[in-house]
């Protein structure tokens, strides 16, 4: 393979939390969202990253479109490394990337017809193409997510809630970024309509030859959309390989809890959910060790001693100390 | 035994566009010890029918029909007689755990408030009462918790306080509304596990409210399909998991991504959640089933069938 489109490395990001501080010379807590990941993302892929609320999904692709600060690590688009700090790269990447966010209806400019919110960033990226090839294009786009051209004079709130996500779509699409990310896109969506808009970007995806983050709870979702699988707790890398192996053979404690947790259409199915006690720590004062080991029901002293290492297991990364162990118990118990 | 009944149930808002029509002429019996889902996308009427129930509508709620509960209709009683049967007969869930709490009340003083208005229990009784209820929805040390506020709890924890306060006087019934929604799937593991365990023991029966058929398929007896405001299936949940009879159904479990599934396409259901300004003509579901034929616009449907009951007027082995 050649270079990757998107490659992460290290990524940290750290919010202050500026009032939390007792006294003015005490230092701020921070809040730890994200804390060191790293993965590669190839031309025309789909990478899913799942994880529970809290867990930093969404903040990492906000790191990654410029939307929260980078504390540590790098970004590289297309074989240059992104400078956050430089207005110039800044421009040049919301024209590469594009965010799709979780509320359709917010998103949307509640004073713009979707006509002049599609035609918006034609119009700031490509200036200097002619007002027909402009309304073309609106129409066009507008056309391939599925709204009529005779509605694009009409207001976002005229819509409804899976509409507008098309409409949100058609928007980013209108920049022609080479990287759509995906805040948790059909999550505020009803499930019939949530499926349309899945499969509308599958279909984009096929047909314009685009790549996505698709950032999401649901790993029923995410498994059906994605090419890897990035798996997120506290922060932290905990899994990170092909969609089929995370979700047939997952290895890390982590990913075995979260699929076993997710409730099956069937009522002839007995799942046996791995109950997990407790909540997720604070992400205030990290655990020394494993971030998962406080739930983890295999957790042992070694755990507690560093942070595991990403390790490649069977094609997949895990990070997980015990992440051979557990394969070996769980090929013996069937 | 039938515990409550709804009968001919209508729900309709007065707003200044007109009348919404949130839902139409609906019928359902609860049996003691019985779990039901309503099962419906946003806008089928799922949580009108839950607040109908203990007369918590917006005041521009318009209803008919009855809601029949030993005996007496629900929905004619005033304030005062409801609230003998709020929480002590009828309690319920609320879907968002943080806003159903008083942030400025300590989780005791909240606790202690429903048991001293509905059961008059003070001090040492309503406390031990208390505690014994956190240690079923099984609250960690809870004789050290009830002096904490809603915001020192995780969702989770906050839900089952909630639960707790459900709980506290013995209701016969539950009315869950999305008590999951809101919640990581982990946690919604350990809450579904709760609700089932508590039924087990106390034979309270439960009214699921969800738009997930994942939890409806692991917790629930029976269940009823709503779309738009009206039944479109009601039936054994085994029988309708196995055979759904029904083109919403079918089309609402195919589009369920199922994680153990390794169909690479989700089916969805094509077109738009439908406009509840109008009143009923035809069935509801017409303009976005792939079935449907012009007799589906013509009249509204009636649920039939013994068992499993369902409103379409086209037969089963008909449809794709």
């Amino acid at each position: 393979m050649s270079q990757p489109l998107l490659s992460v490395r290290d990524l940290e990001v750290r919010f202050t939390m500026a009032n939390a501080a007792t006294w003015p010379w005490q230092t701020p807590p921070q809040v730890h969202a994200v804390n060191g990941v790293s993965f590669d993302l190839e031309k025309g892929c789909t990478l899913g990253i799942v994880g529970e609320s809290g867990c930093g999904k969404s903040t990492l692709i906000r790191a990654i479109a410029g939307l929260a600060p980078l504390s540590a690590g790098t970004v590289t688009l297309d074989g240059t490394q992104v400078d956050y700090a430089r207005r110039r790269d800044i421009t040049a990447l919301r024209r590469s990337v594009q965010m799709i966010f979780q509320d359709p209806v917010a998103s949307l400019n509640p004073r713009m017809t979707i006509r002049q919110a599609v035609e918006e960033p034609i119009a700031t990226f490509f200036p200097d193409r002619p007002k027909e090839d402009r309304r073309k294009q609106v129409r066009d786009y507008l056309d391939r997510v599925g709204i009529a051209e005779r509605n694009a004079n009409r207001y976002p709130h005229e819509f409804s809630g899976g509409q507008c996500q098309r409409i949100g779509i058609a928007r980013a699409l209108a920049a022609e970024p080479k990287l759509l990310l995906c805040d948790e896109p059909v999550s505020a969506l009803d499930v019939s309509i949530q499926a349309q808009v899945v499969n509308l970007l599958r279909d984009l995806q096929r047909e314009m030859d685009l790549t996505l983050a698709f950032v999401a709870h649901d790993i029923g979702i995410v498994r059906h959309i994605s090419d890897d699988i990035l798996v997120m707790y506290l922060g932290g890398l905990m899994e990170y390989g092909p969609a089929l192996d995370v979700v047939k053979r997952p290895r890390h404690p982590y990913t075995r809890a979260l699929l076993s947790a997710v409730p099956v259409p069937d009522p002839d199915v007995t799942v046996t959910p791995e109950i997990l006690v407790g909540d997720l720590p604070n992400p205030m004062e990290l655990p020394q060790g494993c971030f998962f080991q406080s739930r983890c029901p295999h957790a042992s002293d070694i755990c507690g001693a560093a942070r595991p290492e990403e390790r490649a297991l069977d094609g997949s990364l895990v990070a997980c100390v015990k992440a051979e162990q557990l394969a070996e118990k769980a090929a013996l118990t069937g | 035994m039938t515990l409550l009944s709804v009968e001919n149930l209508s729900i309709r808002f007065e707003t200044p566009d007109g009348l919404v029509h949130a839902v139409n002429d609906i019928s359902f019996r609860i049996d003691a010890g019985e779990t039901l889902a309503l099962v419906g996308e946003s806008g089928s009427g799922k949580s009108q029918i839950a607040l109908s129930i203990l007369g918590l509508l917006s005041p521009n709620a318009r209803t008919e029909g009855r809601v029949m509960y030993n005996g007496t209709d629900l929905l004619s009683l005033k304030t005062k007689q409801l609230n003998k049967i709020r929480a002590r007969e009828i309690a319920m869930i609320f879907q968002d755990p943080m806003s159903s709490l008083n942030p400025y009340m300590t989780i005791e003083r909240q606790l202690n408030e429903s048991l001293e208005l509905h059961e008059g229990l003070k001090g040492d009784a309503a406390r031990k009462r208390v505690l014994e209820t956190m240690d079923a929805v099984q609250i960690p040390n809870a004789k050290n918790r009830l002096r904490a506020y809603p915001h020192e709890f995780s969702g989770g924890m906050r839900q089952r306080i909630v639960i707790a306060m459900a709980l506290l006087c013995k209701p016969k019934l539950i009315l869950a509304d999305e008590p999951t929604t809101a919640l990581d799937v982990t946690v919604q593991a350990q809450i579904m596990r709760l609700l089932d365990e508590i039924r087990a023991e106390m034979g309270t029966s439960i009214l699921l409210i969800t738009h997930d058929l994942g939890v409806v398929a692991g917790a629930c007896e029976n269940t009823l399909v709503l779309y738009s405001g009206k039944v479109m299936e009601h039936a054994d949940t085994r029988a309708l998991f196995a055979e759904p009879q029904h083109p919403y159904t079918r089309g609402l479990l195919r589009a369920v991504p199922n994680v153990h599934d390794d169909a690479a396409e989700l089916s969805a259901i094509p077109g738009q959640p439908p406009n509840q300004m109008l009143a009923l003509t035809g069935c509801p579901f017409a303009p976005r089933c792939v079935d449907a034929i012009d007799a589906c616009r013509d009249g509204v449907p009636d649920l039939c069938g013994e068992g499993h009951k369902r409103a379409c007027i086209r037969p089963v082995e008909e449809l794709t």
